[in-house]
């Protein structure tokens, strides 16, 4: 990569004349072994990777709105064509070769990044090895000796039945018919369920033994199996060389890009509580007021629980411990914040020696101290939830009714209720959310919601141009004040965060 | 123990695995047996210095995870037992992870001078783990890193609270027990046909639930993807939603992916013949309610309800949860067999009896023990601080046969009179215990390792050529 790198400032685009790489420049798809060697002037460099972002993201669009199958996968290639699509075949393999090393390198960072694009470029793989003919599928296999074992003979009959009832349990009847009048050949491979995580995890192959009988439909996991192992262990390896020479030596020309692109979609990632400004630190007093005007419905839960039982387990303590650090909760106030919630049931002693250790962690004081960055809606929605436990998403966790009653105790307009309600049936949780948003804070929310700080911020933001909004507009002598300008004037105390109130507000809160 | 490594709380690398350790210990009062609190009793803590001294197997505990490298085979790595992460819970809670040990008599000397409320193994390390702090600031795949380790499962009872009817929490009787045993059942039969694993080892975990530790070779090599992929292929409850437990169950077919089908028979026979009537799940109002809740038709729901609240007080001629549940089954059955042509309703139907009994029986995991390489997962033949009850092995093969009561526990094993009958008993039970565990894993695990590195000395031989 440095070789390639160190060419950066050419002003040309074009692939190296003196080394064809095959397996960059011959095939449509490609498990991007080397990087490309030619020249990309800075320019391209970055248009080329947000083009690749475009597609990326559209991708996770089109998965949070529950496309699925085929659909997804003409949509996937569809995105792939408008934006990285060039005139000729060839520019169009240089273009997208050069993008994904630079995305790479962009969202190599931390381990939630490289999540993010692992999991987009592997569906981006799967859909354009799926939009392979079979006979072009099959070479690619040949081509990156993925040589597999057929099913076959008396090993085959005996396991007919049992493959028939996967396929029927999994919906592909018109498949599941067709091996069950004829032993089709070449129907099924035998592989070691290792390579087959995906299929494993969603039950769609058949084990005996350790082995996994993948059909010919579903090799593109197989693939995509071998794709995602290998993007994996390179991300982690360009990690490494990131944080250990380049982002030094590229401080002055691509550090600035590769940083900026990867805050580009994928939103900032809200890890930098500790170091907002002074007028944005919050104080463990100011929680409880904070929370019911601000919090989403996650974290609102979360705190009342943890208010009504002086106890929250342990990911309802880091879910809820991360997002406060992340809306400016130091660490000092925070320990503050903890302690004075726990005192009902835990003494001070016992929270210092059971409960500090966790709260210190979470702000890299302990441990391997590492910086926990907060949440992020994916995250939380993904999180399995124990039953009764406070956690996770509540459009994900509640039950339509149990949803409804706690959005009319927050006193949102019932059509908001409904709205919300419907959305969260539909799995459309962070839908469900924003249409909270907006009727809680009777606005447009046009950026969606991501990440639960975001919601907090949004929120913020919202609140202070209202009261900027209520302060230009009503005179000190309101007469008749408008439901909006009362919540407008409400707004404006809440925010005077004037260190007097806060004084008066720590000392009650360490009295409670 | 160096003193940083003493902390009041579980010190994991990454505090999302804090949460195994909190479950056993330290949430509310422990239930205890009141016959085993004779105030002339001591402590469990009080007898870890003669159970350690005297009674745990060492040579066993250790041959088993030395997976033969404790012997003089050329491919044997004389290093591997001493990268194991132990982390010992000494009196008072307090965690000291990244014990290591160079071999059974430094293992037994820390054992017997520290005495450990609990021991918990973690995973084989690329290096020994008390030396961890000198890989701090490294490349991270030459960091300190696990890189073997047996793939586990837990299995608690609290985790069945919404459907247990006889106690919650702390709580275990014979009443619940069976959903123990099926569930053992289920997941060793999905391990040894579907994963093909041979080396398993099933352990009472000494209060209320059973650990299971995968060891074959090809298990403590996967990966934590695929870790996760093998604990979301066995999880068909998948949490409880609204007071419904949600399934992953086909939502497009009648017949599920043979392995559920196969547990699904498993939980059928229990059903009748142990759960139903032992948790007397249609007994009383509040009980045949929840069942009904799966049923989504009201005119089967209403008829079952009606024609059980008028036959109550009536004497059953046999067990009344059973023949509810076969009243349950045959309205479910007249509207299947009967000329309606609305599908949508038979296929409801069809699949509320289904849900109902994975709902309540099939086994609840907690896959977040499962899911990564270095989760803790407290060792065989410890001694819970609660019940004094020793975490014996279990025979999968006969696990109706196991009870949980008949455990052996600290204070029989010392403080019986020497030479009396009970004393005899208690050993005879430790003993028991312990070739349980050579007979039903020991043995076995003993013979693949050695045949593995056999194996391996050849092929490098082979290279050697």
């Amino acid at each position: 990569m440095s070789a390639w790198m160190q060419k950066q400032q050419a002003r040309t685009i074009k692939p190296a004349a003196d080394k064809p790489s095959e397996v960059v420049t011959q095939y449509r798809i490609s498990l991007y072994k080397e990087p490309p060697s030619g020249e990309v002037c800075i320019e391209e460099f970055e248009r080329f990777a947000i083009d690749r972002l475009r597609v990326l993201k559209g991708i996770e669009d089109a998965k949070t709105k529950g496309f699925k199958g085929d659909q997804f996968h003409g949509l996937v290639v569809q995105l792939a064509e408008k934006h990285l699509k060039c005139l000729t075949a060839e520019e169009t393999r240089w273009k997208d070769a050069v993008s994904h090393f630079v995305l790479r390198l962009a969202y190599c960072r931390t381990e939630e990044l490289r999540r993010w694009f692992l999991q987009q470029e592997c569906e981006l793989f799967r859909s354009r090895f799926k939009n392979e003919m079979p006979t072009s599928q099959v070479d690619f296999m040949k081509r990156h000796n993925f040589a597999y074992e057929a099913l076959a003979g008396e090993e085959y009959e005996a396991l007919r039945p049992d493959l028939v009832k996967v396929q029927e349990s999994i919906g592909s009847t018109a498949f599941a018919t067709e091996i069950k009048q004829s032993a089709s050949r070449d129907a099924f491979f035998k592989v070691p369920f290792e390579q087959v995580p995906d299929l494993v995890a969603s039950r769609r192959v058949l084990l005996r033994g350790g082995w996994a009988f993948v059909s010919r439909q579903q090799v593109a996991s197989l693939v995509v199996g071998h794709f995602r192992a290998g993007l994996s262990h390179s991300l982690a390896i360009t990690a490494r060389r990131w944080a250990a020479t380049i982002a030094d030596e590229e401080a002055e020309r691509l550090t600035p890009i590769v940083l900026s692109l990867s805050e580009r979609y994928l939103g900032p990632d809200y890890g930098d509580g500790e170091r907002r400004s002074p007028q944005d630190v919050v104080t463990a007093a100011q929680v409880p007021f904070l929370a019911k005007q601000s919090f989403p419905l996650c974290m609102q839960n979360m705190y009342s629980r943890l208010h009504a039982d002086a106890h929250l387990k342990h990911w309802g303590r880091m879910q809820l411990g991360l997002f406060l650090k992340g809306i400016g909760l130091p660490l000092e106030e925070a320990l503050k914040f903890w302690r004075a919630e726990f005192a009902p049931k835990t003494t001070g002693e016992k929270f210092d020696k059971e409960y500090a250790y966790n709260v210190r962690h979470n702000y890299a004081k302990e441990g391997k101290r590492t910086d926990y960055t907060p949440y992020s809606c994916l995250k939380i929605i993904s999180t399995p939830v124990p039953k009764g436990d406070a956690f996770g998403c509540p459009y994900v966790t509640l039950s339509p009714a149990e949803l409804a009653e706690q959005l009319q105790a927050l006193r949102l307009p019932s059509e908001t209720v409904r709205d919300a309600v419907a959305k969260s049936k539909g799995k459309h949780y962070q839908l469900a959310c924003m249409a909270v948003f907006e009727g809680q804070h009777t606005c447009i929310c046009d950026s969606g919601i991501n990440h639960p700080n975001q919601y907090y911020d949004e929120s913020r933001k919202v609140l202070l141009e209202q009261q900027d909004a209520a302060a230009t507009v009503t005179v000190p002598e309101q007469k008749t004040p408008s439901v909006g300008t009362a919540k407008a004037a409400d707004v404006s105390r809440s925010l005077q965060h004037t260190p007097a109130a806060d004084a008066h507000a720590a000392v009650t809160g360490a009295d409670a | 123990m160096s003193e940083e490594q003493a902390s009041k709380r579980p010190r994991t690398d990454d505090p999302e695995d804090g949460t195994a350790m909190e479950d056993d210990q330290q949430d509310g009062p422990a239930e205890e047996h009141p016959e085993e609190r004779k105030p002339v009793r001591r402590s469990v803590q009080d007898l870890m210095r003669p159970y350690y001294g005297l009674k745990f197997p060492y040579n066993e505990f250790c041959q088993w995870l030395s997976y033969g490298n404790d012997t003089k085979l050329p491919q044997a790595d004389s290093n591997f037992f001493q990268r194991r992460e132990f982390c010992f819970t000494l009196d008072g809670d307090i965690f000291v992870r990244y014990q290591s040990f160079k071999d059974k008599e430094e293992l037994r000397r820390a054992m017997s001078t520290k005495l450990p409320a609990k021991i918990d193994i973690g995973p084989v390390y690329n290096v020994d783990p008390q030396r961890r702090k000198a890989y701090t600031g490294v490349a991270p795949e030459r960091g300190f890193m696990p890189v073997e380790r047996e793939l586990v499962f837990d299995i608690d009872l609290t985790d069945y609270d919404d459907v247990r009817t006889c106690g919650k929490e702390g709580h275990i009787c014979g009443a619940c027990w069976p959903l123990m045993a099926v569930a053992v059942e289920i997941i060793d039969a999905a391990l040894r046909e579907d994963f093909g694993f041979q080396h398993i080892l099933w352990v009472f975990s000494g209060r209320r639930g059973i650990h299971c530790w995968v060891c074959d070779e090809r298990a403590r090599k996967l990966t934590d993807e695929q870790r996760s992929a093998l604990a979301a292929f066995l999880s068909v409850y998948k949490g409880t939603e609204g007071g419904l437990a949600r399934l992953a169950l086909s939502t497009v077919s009648a017949s599920n992916h043979p392995s559920v089908e196969r547990a699904y028979r498993m939980l059928s026979s229990a059903w009748t013949e142990h759960i139903l009537p032992q948790q007397r799940l249609l007994e009383d109002e509040a009980a045949w309610e929840s069942v009904l809740a799966y049923i989504k038709d009201d005119d089967v729901t209403e008829r079952l309800r009606a024609r059980w609240t008028r036959e109550q007080g009536r004497p059953a001629t046999g067990d009344l949860s059973v023949e509810r549940w076969a009243d349950l089954e045959s309205e479910i059955d007249k509207v299947l067999e009967s000329k309606s042509t609305d599908r949508a309703r038979k296929q409801v139907l069809a699949r509320a009896k289904k849900e109902i009994v994975f709902a309540y029986a099939y086994p609840r995991l907690d896959v977040e023990v499962s899911k990564k390489m270095n989760h803790l997962l407290k060792a065989p033949f410890c001694v819970h601080p609660k019940t004094g009850k020793v975490c014996v092995p279990m025979d999968p093969s006969d696990i109706w046969a196991f009870s949980p009561d008949a455990v052996t526990t600290v204070h029989d094993l010392i403080e019986a009179e020497r030479d009396s009958q009970d004393a005899a008993s208690a050993d005879a039970a430790m003993e028991a215990a312990v070739q349980t565990f050579r007979r039903c894993f020991l043995d076995g695990m003993r013979t693949a390792s050695k045949a593995s590195l056999v194996a391996k000395a050849r092929a490098t031989e082979g290279l050697a050529w």
